[in-house]
């Protein structure tokens, strides 16, 4: 068998599942797997025990309120995606879950899995650091709210301790006035992004000049990386200041997918793209207003 | 030292199973090496050929990136479960065959599971559908042509055929 012997438990509810993180040595969390079981299969992680989320029915759920979304640990992406009322409240959920692999690997990965998992190159975790979203931990000892700016700490490493479980992240509602788009670069699609921008921008009442501009980066740095780009909001050509000022800002790496200066230039265009994406957006949902909102979901371009 | 096995039950096309495996067994293997079901190709075995696809409850997911005690209770298809009852073949593996869309065939099984559930999903898609919905499986015989051509196919002979007759 290719994943290396691990104790199994497989807890039916929040207090079963911290009670067992609690008491095991080297535990992993199982939930969609899709980033886990690879890792497990290439004995790249050999956890002595593996506790398995999948019977936790009670965090499968996707919740909306005024504030924004409430996704659970048990939620996949797929069922994200789908959710209209999600997608009204956050429109950036939806597009960047259909950047999220392929289909069927969203049909089985969670949302939440995807933030604890902490990858540098995906989406999600760039998605919950440029809306100012948060972590909900808990422990046997009790439960705290992490913001997504200290939750991720390095490649693939998280402000989590071991015996913690996200149970859930918070994203915030889109503003009224804001729009919201991603783009990346990647070799074949559903590849993860040789770089990737997920922007929001915020319109005056008037619906038209930029007033606030954000973007989040992935595949840039050891960790998602915010941009706040407002200064650099001018009548001049399509936000050619915020592409410069965030040419100037970030410092990719090179690896073997693609060098420091072209993942520079990425940043650069997509820069541009990105925030003009996104204030099409935000000029639309302005336009149409808070009634309009199931019209504006679907405006902000996702893709490259 | 012998190692700690689970009691699972799993309902593989149609047919319920019981299993006791060790909680490191992938559903892939529990598939081809406990059930004998080897219709279920492993290629890469970490979930970017996308062979070993199976729809689990009905939608397509990787039976290499599946844990089978993880899945205790659910239901499984595998291509085995696509012929009709009388050993005729599905639309899409009809639609596969017509079109010419396998060579070597050791993808076809992950095809012919994400395109069922696919057409389910969208029984008349574009060109462009028919691209998206296989996009995340690999070929290196076809180019894909065929493929694209066999989706679209697919949905003609589906529409043709009476609802549950061969596919799902």
């Amino acid at each position: 068998m290719k994943p290396a012997p691990f104790e199994y438990v497989r807890p039916r509810t929040v207090e079963e599942t911290v009670a067992a993180l609690g008491e095991a040595a080297d535990a992993k969390l199982l939930a969609g797997g899709q980033s886990l079981i690879p890792l497990l299969s290439m004995r790249l992680a050999a956890p002595a025990t593996l506790v398995d989320l999948n019977g936790v029915e009670e965090l499968a759920y996707v919740r909306t309120d005024d504030d924004g979304v409430r996704i659970g640990a048990l939620a996949r992406h797929a069922q994200v995606e789908r959710d209209d009322a999600a997608a009204a409240r956050q429109p950036l959920l939806r597009q960047a879950l259909a950047l999220v692999a392929h289909p069927t690997i969203r049909n089985r990965g969670t949302t939440v899995g995807s933030i604890a998992h902490a990858d540098p190159a995906a989406e999600l975790p760039a998605v919950l650091t440029v809306l100012g979203g948060t972590v909900t931990a808990r422990s046997a000892s009790g439960t705290r709210q992490i913001g997504a700016a200290d939750f991720f700490v390095g490649p693939l490493e998280c402000a989590l301790r071991p015996d913690e479980l996200v149970t859930e992240i918070r994203v915030p509602a889109r503003g009224p006035t804001s729009g919201t788009a991603i783009r990346e670069v990647s070799r074949r699609h559903g590849d993860y992004a040789l770089v990737g921008v997920v922007a929001v921008v915020d319109v005056d009442g008037d619906g038209g000049e930029a007033t606030a501009a954000r973007a989040g980066y992935f595949s840039v740095a050891d960790t998602p990386v915010v941009l706040d780009l407002t200064d650099t909001v001018d009548p001049g050509p399509a936000w050619d200041r915020a592409s410069e000022h965030a040419m100037a800002a970030l410092d990719p790496v090179g690896d073997i997918h693609a060098s420091a200066d072209y993942r520079r230039h990425l940043v650069g265009v997509l820069t541009r793209r990105t925030l003009a994406s996104a204030h099409d957006a935000a000029k639309l949902s302005a336009t149409i207003g808070a009634g309009g909102r199931m019209a504006a979901d679907n405006s902000g371009e996702a893709g490259s | 030292m012998s190692e700690t096995t689970y009691a699972i039950r799993l309902r593989v096309n149609g047919v319920a199973y019981d299993l006791d495996v060790p909680a490191r067994r992938l559903l892939s293997d529990a598939l081809r090496h406990d059930l004998g079901l080897t219709g279920t190709h492993v290629g890469c075995e970490h979930g970017v050929c996308g062979a070993c696809t199976v729809l689990l409850d009905g939608e397509p997911a990787r039976s290499c990136l599946t844990l089978a005690v993880s899945v205790d209770g659910q239901e499984v298809t595998t291509v085995e479960g696509l012929t009709g009852s009388d050993g005729e073949l599905g639309p899409v593996q009809q639609a596969f065959k017509d079109c010419h869309g396998l060579q070597c065939g050791f993808c076809t099984p992950g095809f012919l599971t994400t395109i069922t559930a696919g057409l389910r999903d969208n029984p008349d898609p574009t060109r462009d559908d028919a691209r998206e919905m296989v996009a995340g499986n690999l070929c290196r015989c076809t180019g894909y042509q065929n493929i694209v051509a066999a989706v679209l196919r697919a949905a003609e002979l589906t529409r043709s055929t009476s609802p549950g007759d061969g596919a799902l």
